[in-house]
This record gives C-alpha cells, structure tokens and sequence, in this order.
C-alpha cells in the first residue's frame, strides 16, 4: 500500500508539470492537420495556371482579376450578404427571446424552449428539403429572400444558446434594480440587460456569421436561379474544373478575418489606452 | 408613536407560492422617519415582505399602501421607494456616477442637476473621486456604499434594505451599521432594514418587527423585545435567554408565585390565571446564584461548568431534572466552584412570563435557545 | 428564496414582444415545414415530380426495399466510425486545450474556428488536391521515388470518412472541453492518493465524468453525418450512396418528393430517438 502512495504522489507531481513535449506535438499535429487543405488554397490562389490540377508557378495575376467584374465575385458578395442579413434577424429575434425567455414564466415556454433545439440537432438536410417543400407549396420563388428564411432558421437558435449562458450568469437582481430604479421593462431592457450583453451578442453575431458563410446543404435546397451563394457555385465546379479565382476569394477571406480580428483587439486596446490618459489628466486637473 | 404618520401599510397580506403559503396574513404600519428592521431566520418571510412593499412581488391577497395610496397593482419603476439589494446589482457596464444617476436619469433631471446631486451623494457615503470607476474594481464595502448612494439620491419616501450588510467582514459590518443609523438620522428617510442578526436590529433599529413562519411575532422597540419578549420564539431568538416551564400557583395583583418541576420560583406579570402552563424567559445576565436559601425560590441545582469568556463569566447549573441553566456574571464576581449545591434565583422584574401556544414554535425554540 | 418575478398582471405584452417574433418564425420556417414533409411522406408522386394530394404509404413500402436499407445501414455505419474516430482525436487535444494557460487557449479556440470561414467544401476540395491521384502527396513520392504508381487515396470509402472526420472534429472539441474543464480536479488527485495508476484513474473517474461531454459532441457529429451529402460527393466522387445523397438525389434530381420525406422522416425519427437516449445521461443545454 506505502508503495502505491508513493507512486501516487510521484504521479502527482509530475501532473504539475506544464503539458509535455508529446502534448505540444499532438496538438500541432492536429493543427496541421486542420489548416493543410488551406496552405493548399492559399498556394493554389497564387497558381498560374487558371485550374487546380496543377502548381504551375507564383502568380499575383488572379489576385488583380478577381475584383474586375468577375461573376465568382458576386456569388462571393451574395454570399456574405446572405450571411450578414441573417445575422441581423438572427440577433434581433435571438436576443428579444433570450431575455423574454429569462426574465418571464408563461404557458408555452416548455414547448418553444423545446422547438429551440429542433434545429440544432436535426441534419441541415431535413430543415433544407423541408424548407425546399413548405416553400414552394406557399408558392414562394426560391430566391434570396427564401435563402434568408432557411439561414436564420437554422441560426437561430446558436444565438439563443449562446445568449442564454452569459445570461445566465447575470445578477439576478440586476433588472430588479433598475426598475426599481424608474426604469420600465422597455427602459430595462435598453439601459442595463441589453448593454450587458453585449460580448454575448457579439459571439452570437460570430458564430451566426460563421454558420451561414460554411453552409452549403441548406442553401443548396433553397437558392434560386438566379441566386447562387458562393458554395453552391463552387459546388458546381467540383466534379469538374475549379477555377484559380476560388482559391483568391477564400484566401482573401481568411486574410480579412485575421485582419478584423486583429484590428479589433488593438483597436479595443487603443480605445482603453486614449480613456485612461483622459482620466489622469482629468483627475490631475481638480 | 399612534400619532405619527404611517407612510407604509401592509393590509392583511399574504402570499402564497404554488402551495408553499410564505405570508399568513400580516398588517403592519411603518411611520414616517423610522428605522423598521425586519427580524428573523431564513425562510420566514421577512424578505418576501420587503419585495411586495418594493412591488417585485404582488400579495396574494391583501393590499399595500403607500402615502395612503393603494400601490398594491403598481409596479416598482412607479413607487416611490427604492430599495438596496443583498447582491448591490450595481450596474457593470457603468461608472459609479452613473450607477448612482440612473434614476435620475430615468426621472428626466437635466445634465446639471444630476451632476450636483450625485457629487452630494458621493460626499455623503464618502466616496468623493470614485466617479469614474467600474464596479468591477471597487471593494465589498465600496460597492455597498455606492448602492446606497444610487437608491438615496433619489429621495425615495422609503429606502428598503435587504440584508445589505452580510457578505462583509465583521468589522466593516459594525462600522456600516453606525454610518447607516446616522445616514438615517440625518436625512430623515424611513429605512425599512431586514436582517437574520438580531444584534444588528437591536443595535440600529427603532422598532423591530420579529417575524417567523410568515406572521410576525412581536412589533416593538429594541428594548421592549428584549426586556419583554411576548412569545416562546422571541424570548429564544433574541439575546440569550433561560427558558423554563412553570405552572401558575398562587396570583397577587402583578406578583405570581409559580411551580416548576424544580422547585417555586418567583416573576410578575398580568393576565394570567390560577394552574395556567406558563413560560418563563430570564436573561442568564439576570439570573443569580445563592448558597443560601431565597425567599420565594426553591430552584436548586449544581455547579456543572464554568466559562471564561474575556468579558462575561459563564456558569451553567444543572437542575435535578438534567435542564441546563446559564448564568453570565462580570468575571470579577464570586466564583461558584464545580460541583457547589446553589439555589437559582431572579428578580420578579426581571422575568418575563408568556403565555404558551401550542404550535409548532415548540421545535424551533429549541434550535433558537441552543445559540 | 430568489423567484423568478412573476408578475401575473400585464406581462402578456411584454411577452409576446419579446418571445413572440422568435416563437412565430420557428413555428412557420421550422414546424409547419417539418409537418408538411411528414405529410408529404404519405402522398403519392405526381407526374412530373412534386406531389399529389391522394393518400398513400406506397413511399413508405418502398423504404423497406433492401437497396435502401443497405444503404441506410452504410450511412449509420459511417456516421458511427465518424464519430468515434472524431472521438480519439478530440478528447486528448481537448483535454490539452484545457491545461494550457488561459491567454494562449483563447487564440487556440479562435484558430480552431478560423478555417470555417472558408467554406468547407472548398477546403475539401483542398484535401482532393492534396490526396488525388495527381495530388501532392502522390506527385512528391513519386519524385522521391518511393513509388512509381499513384496511390488511390481519394474517390473511396476510406476518402469519405476522412472528410467526414475533417469536417466536424471540431464540433466534438468544444463540448469535451467545457465538460473537461469542468473536472474537479480534487477528484482526480483523490484517486492517485488512493493508489489508482493513470490508466485506471482516467477509466474509473475522469471518463465518467466527462460523460456528458463525450455525449454532447457525439450527436453534434453522429447526426449531421447522416446529412452531410456534400463530403461523400467531393470525396467518394459520383459512387458514393450514403442516406443523404439518396434524399437529395429524390427530391432534386427523380423528383419523387413523397420517397425523399419518407426517407426524411425516417432520418427525423432516428434523430428524435437519439436524443431521447442523451437527455436520460446528460443535459441538452449542453449541445451547443
């Protein structure tokens, strides 16, 4: 028995150690594995030959095309205006229900908080065809409009969720105070929970974003003609040739986000940075 | 005190959640520029009531009334009480400025005014140069004060306070019950405070309502609830007390004589009749120990320990029967040794008789008297 | 006694504000359409595609024909090996993402994310260009010489279940690792002291209590595996026939709507099932 402590304790000691060199190694691995196929884009986007097949040479030629009137482009603006309009309604709708959801007890919560997780577990394939259906039977035009629908359907209820654990680690008496305080439901909702939840918003808006610009099933079922996202019409070329200028916008993807994302931290860091000086010099002056 | 304005009236209320009922019916008026503490163990009611005065909840039945106004169906954000809540609910996206302008703010008061008011404030819970801070990086204390400074800025008719003062450390507390008490005095606003520490009600309060199992049990003074406690369970709750059973045997004017199982034991009080059940409450500080005989007492036991406590000498004298008695005594005062055969005794004055109910206050006065 | 405020009086406005925009949207974009494809299942097919209101189970008869079931079967099979795989690679690398220190684990979320912003199909197409007959890694050995003839890696089974495994390991990465992070670590430190050796202390305490975890990210990947048409075209090329290209393949090429949401309701139902098994072990809040 002394001896298995011992062992015990010497195993405990070496647990506090930070992560070995086979953790670190793993873990890169799986990065790797995670980010080969967009080393590949991002090689492929400078390729000289206008195709996937194969590197021919480093060219910047796609990169100055692509922006010229070139149809892939405005699938590609499709698409994101497609994800950023369903964020929106996603948001709004999402946000109002979270806090409803919170703050009141009513007859039907069981059944919508139900309804909620509908779409999250369901195949997008379902929702798709279902969508595809319903759609056509109300005798609707498969367009964007119809694309928007399906999206926040879909996105919906990630924003909710989301939402939902940062409200719930809110102070429970923090609306009550502001009523308290004169503040009515509306004003409530407009000066305290709605600032609050601010980050959670921000996440839900992300992950909204992130959801619709990866779909492709259920645009795939609802677009129209004349409305082809940006995946759908690289799905097209799939079987056949992959056009060089893909590989430009989803590198240039990649590099925006970097750069917003970024740009967002220092640009957060620079805001906090200008107050702070404002208020020594502030608290100096008195 | 029947003269003075009742700013608050409860009105028969009661309040019921699904089946659990928390409120029997309770009434109770709060005058205007009092210190009303709410008194009692968890569960009893006291901050239910709070609430419904605040409008977070609605009574079941009953009604409220403030300034002689039926508020019962208002909500909060229209009352004119404001309230300061255990967790202080201080806004985190806000400076303390505008945590405390909030209300302000909501009233319309123009950018000047606000301004002034709420530098007042800050003066007041001394918080002056704090204006610019986020909750985030203020202490317990601070925090505290500024909740106090948001709900008085708005010169409320009643300030509600719910246990504001527990999750600080002792000396902080005992510092903020003095700062509150003279923060009242001063501004002459009716405070409605609700705690479970009874020295804290004894310590700042004018009356004390002390309430249990959802009714209230006595509505007094500090020094009436704790000189005259009227029940078994406010007689256990408040201070330390000696609780024993008698029976009433012999009634002169306010004098009883009266039988325990022990021995007789002396006590005043009216309204009592011949072979009555009685309790009978003294203080331990109150009660005596002789090794010679007292008139009218026949309550003997012995010496079982002694407790040295820096500023009290605690002796517990065991009685025939097994019950425990506790005594306090200034420790420079003659020491009982272990084992010393000692007859118990009190002034008359001193003891409170109650009548005894029977109700399920038999268990809890048990819990109560083992503090 | 925290309650919930309850304000019996003049809450429905607020409410319906609040709850109602939501409620109205999931009830006409996600039931009415999930019923009508229910209803769908049992009308025949009309000529020229679409539907014909007559009731009938023909599509139901016709599910049952071995074809389908094999295939059914196959796409159960692939979902499961999907999920086990996504499994043994997400459980060690969550488990690592939670010892390391707070600032760095923040970026390494983020850059598990980051690649979903292109979309998947086109970093698919990045791995056929990597595995393909002509692809990277074949031309490379090629030049090294260590073989003179491509190895067929794409266009296969095996192709299909890498993609799949690609596409949504990191689905299962973010569920272990809020429920691994929840560990108590005295626990695991309880069991050491008692002479419990790694192996038995990771079988008998960690495993079971990160159950709900290995749970939630099980059915964020088993799932839409069942669906994920996409990664079994690109990958296993025109061959593949898993469930979900046969309901495509219904509704937008045979057009025989009624077969597709029979089909669809099948796959809706075995949802269902499964769901009903996890909310017995773990708590659905956590599937997201």
């Amino acid at each position: 028995m002394d001896d298995a402590i011992k062992g015990g304790a010497a195993m405990k000691r070496k647990e506090k150690k930070k992560m070995g060199a086979g953790s670190i190694i793993f873990m890169a691995l799986v990065y790797l594995f995670l980010y080969m196929p967009v080393f590949v884009i991002i090689l492929f986007s400078f390729n000289k030959n206008n195709s996937n097949i194969a590197f021919d040479g480093f060219t910047l030629k796609w990169y100055l095309e692509v922006f010229k009137g070139d149809s892939l482009m405005k699938n590609f603006w499709l698409s994101i205006e497609l994800a950023l309009v369903s964020m929106v309604i996603s948001v709004v709708l999402g946000t109002l229900a979270t806090i409803g959801l919170y703050r009141y007890e009513f007859k039907l919560k069981k059944f919508i908080n139900g309804l909620l997780y509908v779409p999250i577990v369901i195949p997008e394939l379902v929702i798709g065809l279902a969508s595809l259906a319903s759609f056509s039977k109300m005798g609707m035009t498969m367009g964007f409009a119809t694309m928007v629908f399906a999206h926040v359907t879909f996105c919906l209820p990630f924003v909710i969720i989301t939402l939902r654990s940062r409200i719930a680690d809110f102070d429970s008496s923090i609306e009550e105070a502001a009523m308290d305080l004169g503040a009515n439901q509306w004003h409530t909702l407009k000066r305290v929970t709605i600032p609050m939840l601010t980050p959670g918003i921000i996440s839900g808006a992300l992950l909204s974003i992130t959801l619709s610009i990866d779909d492709v099933i259920i645009s795939y079922f609802v677009s129209g003609a004349g409305d082809i996202t940006f995946p759908i019409k690289v799905y097209g070329m799939v079987r056949g040739k992959i056009t060089t200028n893909v590989y430009v916008i989803s590198t240039l993807m990649i590099i925006g986000i970097v750069v917003v994302y970024l740009g967002a931290g220092a640009l957060g860091r620079f805001l906090e940075k200008r107050k702070e000086i404002r208020d020594i010099k502030k608290i100096e002056a008195q | 005190m029947e003269d003075r304005k009742a700013i608050v009236q409860l009105k028969n209320i009661t309040k019921s959640f699904g089946d659990n009922q928390v409120l029997k019916p309770i009434s109770l008026d709060i005058y205007e520029g009092e210190f009303l503490t709410l008194l009692g163990s968890s569960g009893c009611g006291k901050t239910t009531t709070l609430r419904i005065i605040a409008g977070f909840e609605t009574p079941t039945e009953g009604s409220v009334y403030i300034e002689d106004k039926d508020v019962t169906d208002m909500a909060p954000y229209n009352r004119d009480v404001n309230t300061v809540f255990q967790s202080y609910a201080l806004f985190p996206h806000m400076t303390v400025f505008d945590n405390i302008a909030f209300g302000l703010v909501e009233k319309k008061m123009n950018k000047k005014e606000i301004r002034s008011k709420v530098m007042e404030m800050l003066e007041l819970v001394q918080l002056h140069g704090f204006e610019k801070r986020k909750p985030s990086q203020m202490s317990g204390g601070q925090k505290q004060r500024v909740a106090i400074a948001r709900a008085l800025v708005n010169s409320p008719k009643v300030l509600l306070l719910d246990e504001p003062l527990g999750a600080l450390d002792l000396k902080l507390r005992k510092q903020m019950q003095v700062e509150l008490k003279r923060l009242q005095k001063k501004l002459g606003i009716t405070f409605v405070y609700v705690t479970h520490d009874q020295e804290e009600a004894l310590t700042m309060s004018d009356r004390i309502a002390v309430m249990h199992q959802g009714h209230f049990e006595q509505i007094g003074t500090a020094k009436e609830i704790y000189e005259k406690p009227q029940t078994k369970f406010v007689a256990g709750f408040i201070g330390e007390s000696n609780l024993f059973e008698a029976n009433v045997d012999i009634i002169s004017g306010n004098e009883l004589e009266l039988m325990m199982e022990n021995g007789r034991v002396k006590a005043k009080g009216e309204g009592f009749v011949k072979e009555e059940i009685v309790y009978i409450s003294v203080r331990p500080e109150n009660t005596h120990l002789s090794d010679k005989d007292v008139d009218g007492f026949t309550l003997k036991g012995i010496v079982k320990d002694q407790i040295y406590v820096g500023s009290v000498l605690k002796t517990i004298v065991e009685l025939p029967n097994g019950k425990e008695v506790k005594v306090n005594n200034h420790p420079d005062a003659y020491v009982y040794p272990v084992g010393a055969a000692v007859t118990v005794y009190w002034d008359p004055d001193k003891a409170v008789v109650i009548h005894t109910k029977e109700d399920k206050m038999y268990d809890a006065i048990e819990d109560a008297v083992l503090k | 006694m925290k309650e919930k405020k309850k304000k019996e009086r003049k809450n429905t406005l607020p409410i319906l504000c609040m709850v109602g925009p939501t409620s109205l949207w999931l009830l006409f974009f996600l039931l009415i359409p999930l019923i009508y494809v229910v209803v769908i299942s049992f009308m025949t097919k009309g000529a020229y595609g679409g539907v014909v209101f007559k009731f009938s189970i023909d599509s139901y008869k016709r599910i049952f024909d071995p074809l389908y079931l094999t295939v059914m079967w196959k796409s159960i099979v692939m979902a499961f090996e999907t999920s086990v795989i996504c499994l043994i690679i997400s459980y060690p690398f969550a488990y690592m993402l939670c010892k390391v220190p707070a600032k760095v684990r923040g970026i390494l979320t983020l850059l598990i994310m980051l690649p979903f912003w292109v979309n998947g199909l086109i970093r698919l197409n990045g791995w056929s260009n990597i595995l393909r007959d002509s692809g990277f890694i074949n031309t490379l050995l090629m030049k090294i010489g260590i073989i003179d003839q491509p190895i067929q890696m794409m266009y296969s089974e095996g192709a299909v279940l890498f993609g799949m495994v690609y596409t949504f390991f990191p689905f299962m990465v973010l569920p272990l690792q809020s429920s691994i992070s929840k560990l108590d670590q005295s626990l695991i430190e309880a069991s050491y002291d008692l002479g419990a050796r790694k192996v038995k202390t990771f079988v008998r305490v960690i495993l079971p209590m990160t159950l709900p975890g290995i749970f939630a990210g099980t059915i964020q990947v088993f799932i839409p595996s069942l669906g994920a048409f996409f990664i079994s075209d690109v990958m296993g090329g025109g061959s593949a026939a898993y469930l979900g290209n046969l309901i495509q393949n219904q509704f937008l090429v045979a057009r025989n709507w009624p077969l597709g949401a029979a089909f669809s309701v099948l796959l809706i139902i075995f949802t269902l099932v499964v769901l009903k098994a996890y909310s017995k072990v773990g708590d659905l809040d956590d599937l997201a």
